[in-house]
C-alpha cells in the first residue's frame, strides 16, 4: 500500500527538486536524499528489548541491534559525505514500529523485528543481523515443560509480535483454552509473569534471556519448550528504496564479514551486560554464525 | 494522495484463525466498551449519589470523608488511577487474595479493574452534580420536611432528593457521555474494547486508515444514540416551573 | 503484602522533572492555542454566517464525541503520513511532540469553546447593544466591551479546564512520549519497582492539582465577593 504514496513522494521531491535546488552531481532518491536534505536520521529503538536494544540506568539506549545500528549510521554518513549527522532517536513498540516506518516518523529501525514475507509487503528489511527460536519462559518449579503443559492457563506475550499471532493461531487450532494477555512491550509482559498473572511468557529466546537478565532473582527463571519457528531479525526500512537498503546492507555486511560483529556479539550475549550486570551466556549459533559468513536479507518462511 | 483503499478488509477472515471476521473484532470490541461504561455508570451513580448526599449533610467527619473521596478521584488523572488499580492494587491485596485475582482469566481482571476505576473515578463528578444539586434547593425545602415532622434522612429521602435529581439530569447527561470516551483510556491495560481492537486492526490488517476512521465513526455512532437517548429521559423528567421545564 | 523499596526514585528524580517539563510544555501550548482557537470557534459559532456556525458546531460536536485517546493515536499513527502525502513535507521529522500538543490543542479547544461561548452569552445583550450605540462596529464591540468580561467571568472555568488538560497530559502514554506519567512508568518499569513508581507518580499529580484548584477555589470566592 505504501508503493504508491512513496512513488507520489519521489515524485514531489522530484519537482520539488528541480524547481528549486541546484541539480546535485548523484541523483538522491528517498529516504537518503531526505537525510542528506535535513541532515538529520530518525532512528527507531526499543525500550525494553534486552539485550537488543533498550535503556540503561541513565536512560540510554544501548544493544546490540543498536551497536550495528549506529554502524550502518557512520556509513550513512561517510556515503553521503556530512560533515555532521544529527541523530533522532524515537521509541517504538511491536505494536507501532511498522506504521511508524510506514508514516515516515522512522527511517530505521534495529531492534528486535523479525523479517518475515507478510511484513514484507508493508515495509523493507535489512541483511539478517539475528535469529530466533520462540519458546517460553517460566518459573523454575511451574512445571510447565512444553507448549502442551499451557492448555487452561494464562499466558502472556507481547502485543503485535510473531509469537502473539503464533500463540492465538496455536489456541484456535488445539483448542487449548489458554487466556493470552497481550502485554504492550517485553518488560510489561515480564512483569505479568514476575507478579503471577500469567504462568509463562512466550517470546523469542534471546529475549526471554535478556528479561531474565532484569529479574530480581534469574536463578528462578528457566527457557522451556519446543521452539515454534526460527526466525531472522533484520534492520526494518520503508519499502522500495533500494538505494537506501544498498547503503544499509552494505554497512552491515562490512561488519558482519569483517569479525567486529562477533565481538559486538560477545560485548552483549557472553559478557555482563547492564543494568544488573548479569552474563546471559548466550551461545553464538550456527544460524547467526551462518548470516555472519555470507550477509543476507533472506526471511526464514 | 495515494493510498489503497480496501474497505472489503473487515469481512476477511481474520490472521488468527478465530472463526472471526475484522468486523466481528469491532463488534466485540463495541461491546466491550458497552458493557464496562454501562456497568460502571451504575455503580457511579449509586456511589455519587451517597457521597454527593453525604457533602451535604451537618456531620463534619461525614461531609469531611466525602471531600476527601471526591478530591481523590479528581485529582489523580485517570490513566495513572487505572495503572493503580491494575497494576498496583493485586500488590497491595494480602498475598492469597492478590494471587487469586491474578490467576483469573485475565479479562476479568481487565474488566473488573476498568470497571471500579471507571465507576470510582466517575462518582466522583457525580457526587459534584448530586451536592451542587441540593445546594441550589430552595433552603425552604429542607425546612418544611423538618417542621412536618420528618427526621433529616427522610427529609432528604422523600424532599429534596427526588427534586435534586431531576434538576442534575443535563449535567448528568454529560457525565454519562463522558463515560464512554473515558473508557477508551482501559485499552492501556490489554482490555480489548473498541480503541484496543481499532490499534490491533491496524496491526493486523496494515489498513490503518480503515480502521481508524471504523472505530472513530463508531464513536460517534455511540455518542449520538447515548444523546438522543439522554435527551428522551431529560424531557420526561422536568421539573415545571423551572429553566428548561415546560 | 509487598515489600516497598522506594530506592529508585531518588536517582530517577532529574529523569521525571524533565517529564514534567514535557507534560507542563504540553499543557501550557495547549491551553494557550486551545483559547486562541476556541474563542474564534465560539465566535463562528455565535456568528450570524451560517456555514461558519455549522462549520463551528460540527467541529465541537465532533471533537467532543470522540475519546482523547483515538484523537492522540490519530495525530501519533496517521497525522504524520496524511501531512506528508498532502504537502509533501520532507519524510521523518519529529513530529511527536508537535503532533501531541496540536492533538490536544485541538481537542482542547472543542471544550474551551463551550466555555467560552457561555461566558459571551453571560454577558448582558444591551452591552452589545450600547457599544454600537457608541458607534462601535461588531469587532470592535466583541474585542473592547464583550469579551474582556466574559473572560473576566470565565476565568476560574478556563483554569478549571487547563487543570482537568494538565492531568490528560498523562493520554500521551500512548504515544511513545517520555511526560511525566511516561517517565515514571518507564523507570518502574526497566527497575522492576512499577508499584513504588506509580505511586510515586500519583501522589505528585494529586499534590499539584489539589493545590491548584485550591489557588482557582480562592480565586473565584475573591471574584464573587469583589
Amino acid at each position: 500500500m505504501l508503493k504508491h504514496s512513496l512513488r507520489g513522494a519521489f515524485v514531489a521531491a522530484f519537482v520539488a527538486s528541480l524547481l528549486s535546488a541546484p541539480v546535485m552531481a548523484q541523483e538522491l532518491t528517498g529516504t537518503l536524499k531526505k537525510i542528506k536534505d535535513t541532515g538529520a536520521i530518525s532512528l527507531g529503538h526499543r525500550e525494553s528489548s534486552i539485550p537488543f536494544s533498550y535503556y540503561d540506568d541513565k536512560q540510554q539506549v544501548i544493544g546490540y541491534s543498536h551497536e550495528l545500528m549506529l554502524k550502518v549510521v557512520d556509513a550513512i554518513k561517510a556515503e553521503l559525505k556530512l560533515a555532521k549527522l544529527d541523530v533522532r532517536l524515537l521509541p517504538v513498540t511491536s505494536a507501532n514500529r511498522i506504521t511508524l516506518v510506514q508514516n515516515g516518523s522512522v527511517d530505521l529501525e534495529c531492534g528486535s523485528t523479525t523479517n518475515n514475507t507478510e511484513r514484507q509487503k508493508q515495509v523493507g528489511f535489512s541483511n539478517s543481523i539475528f535469529v530466533i527460536g520462540t519458546r517460553l519462559m517460566t518459573k523454575t518449579d511451574s512445571g510447565i515443560k512444553d507448549f502442551p503443559d499451557l492448555a487452561g492457563k494464562n499466558v502472556v506475550t507481547t502485543a503485535g509480535t510473531t509469537s502473539e499471532r503464533l500463540l492465538r493461531k496455536m489456541n484456535e487450532e488445539k483448542q487449548m483454552k489458554m487466556n493470552i494477555i497481550s502485554a504492550k512491550d517485553h518488560g510489561e509482559s515480564f512483569l505479568t509473569l514476575e507478579t503471577g498473572r500469567a504462568v509463562a511468557f512466550m517470546m523469542d529466546d534471546a529475549l526471554l534471556y535478556g528479561e531474565m537478565a532484569k529479574a530480581k532473582r534469574a536463578s528462578d527463571w528457566v527457557v522451556v519448550g519446543t521452539p515454534q519457528s526460527y526466525e531472522a531479525y533484520g534492520c526494518m526500512l520503508r519499502k522500495d528504496d533500494p538505494a537506501f537498503k544498498k547503503v544499509v546492507d552494505n554497512a552491515l555486511a562490512k561488519v558482519m564479514t569483517s569479525g567486529e560483529a562477533e565481538k559486538i556479539y560477545a560485548k552483549w550475549f557472553l559478557q555482563p551486560i547492564p543494568p544488573k550486570g548479569l552474563n546471559l551466556n548466550f551461545p553464538l549459533s550456527t544460524a547467526v554464525q551462518n548470516i555472519y559468513k555470507s550477509p543476507n536479507d533472506k526471511a526464514f518462511d | 494522495m495515494a493510498y489503497n483503499w480496501n474497505w472489503g478488509v473487515f469481512l476477511q477472515p481474520t490472521a488468527t484463525g478465530d472463526d472471526s471476521t475484522y468486523l466481528g473484532w469491532m463488534f466485540y470490541g463495541l461491546k466491550m466498551t458497552i458493557g464496562l461504561s454501562l456497568s460502571a455508570w451504575v455503580i457511579a451513580l449509586l456511589l455519587g449519589a451517597v457521597v454527593g448526599v453525604l457533602r451535604t449533610v451537618p456531620n463534619r467527619w461525614l461531609a469531611g470523608i466525602a471531600t476527601a473521596y471526591v478530591e481523590v478521584f479528581r485529582n489523580i488523572p485517570l490513566l495513572v488511577q487505572l495503572f493503580l488499580w491494575y497494576f498496583v492494587m493485586p500488590e497491595l491485596l494480602p498475598e492469597k487474595l492478590g494471587n487469586a485475582f491474578k490467576q483469573t482469566n485475565p479479562i476479568v481482571q481487565q474488566f473488573l479493574s476498568s470497571m471500579v476505576c471507571l465507576a470510582l473515578f466517575t462518582s466522583a463528578r457525580v457526587a459534584e452534580q448530586v451536592r451542587s444539586g441540593i445546594n441550589s434547593l430552595p433552603p425552604g425545602q429542607k425546612n418544611a420536611g423538618l417542621a412536618l415532622g420528618f427526621t433529616l434522612p427522610q427529609t432528604y429521602r422523600h424532599v429534596m432528593l427526588p427534586m435534586a435529581v431531576r434538576l442534575i439530569v443535563p449535567p448528568l447527561t454529560s457525565e454519562f457521555l463522558n463515560i464512554f470516551k473515558n473508557s477508551a483510556v482501559c485499552s492501556t491495560i490489554g482490555l480489548l474494547e473498541l480503541a484496543a481492537q481499532g490499534r490491533q486492526l491496524v496491526d493486523y490488517t496494515a489498513q490503518p486508515y480503515e480502521s481508524f476512521i471504523a472505530v472513530t465513526v463508531a464513536y460517534l455512532l455511540l455518542n449520538v444514540v447515548v444523546m438522543f437517548g439522554m435527551r428522551w429521559v431529560e424531557a420526561h423528567v422536568r421539573v415545571p416551573g423551572y429553566i428548561g421545564g415546560k | 503484602m509487598h515489600e516497598f523499596d522506594w530506592s529508585s526514585i531518588p536517582n530517577a528524580l532529574p529523569f521525571l522533572w524533565d517529564g514534567m517539563k514535557i507534560s507542563l510544555e504540553i499543557t501550557l501550548s495547549a491551553v494557550v492555542f486551545g483559547i486562541v482557537w476556541g474563542t474564534l470557534l465560539a465566535l463562528m459559532r455565535l456568528s450570524s454566517i451560517t456555514p461558519l456556525s455549522w462549520f463551528a458546531a460540527g467541529y465541537v460536536n465532533l471533537f467532543r464525541a470522540v475519546p482523547l485517546v483515538m484523537v492522540l493515536l490519530w495525530f501519533f499513527l496517521i497525522v504524520p503520513h496524511l501531512l506528508e502525502s498532502l504537502f509533501g513535507l520532507p519524510r521523518g521529522t519529529d513530529m511527536r511532540l508537535t503532533s501531541a500538543i496540536a492533538g490536544f490543542a485541538l481537542f482542547e479547544a472543542a471544550y474551551y469553546s463551550e466555555i467560552i461561548r457561555a461566558g459571551i452569552q453571560s454577558v448582558p445583550k444591551g452591552q452589545m447593544a450600547a457599544a454600537s450605540a457608541l458607534g462601535m462596529t461588531y469587532g470592535q464591540a466583541m474585542r473592547l466591551v464583550v469579551l474582556p468580561q466574559a473572560f473576566r467571568n470565565m476565568v476560574p472555568l478556563l483554569l478549571t479546564q487547563g487543570i482537568i488538560l494538565f492531568q490528560d497530559t498523562s493520554l500521551v502514554y500512548v504515544s511513545a512520549l517520555a511526560d511525566f506519567f511516561g517517565a515514571a512508568y518507564k523507570v518502574g518499569d526497566r527497575d522492576g519497582r512499577l508499584v513504588e513508581l506509580l505511586l510515586f507518580a500519583g501522589a505528585v499529580y494529586f499534590v499539584l492539582c489539589f493545590a491548584a484548584s485550591r489557588v482557582v477555589r480562592h480565586y473565584q470566592n475573591r471574584m464573587k465577593t469583589a
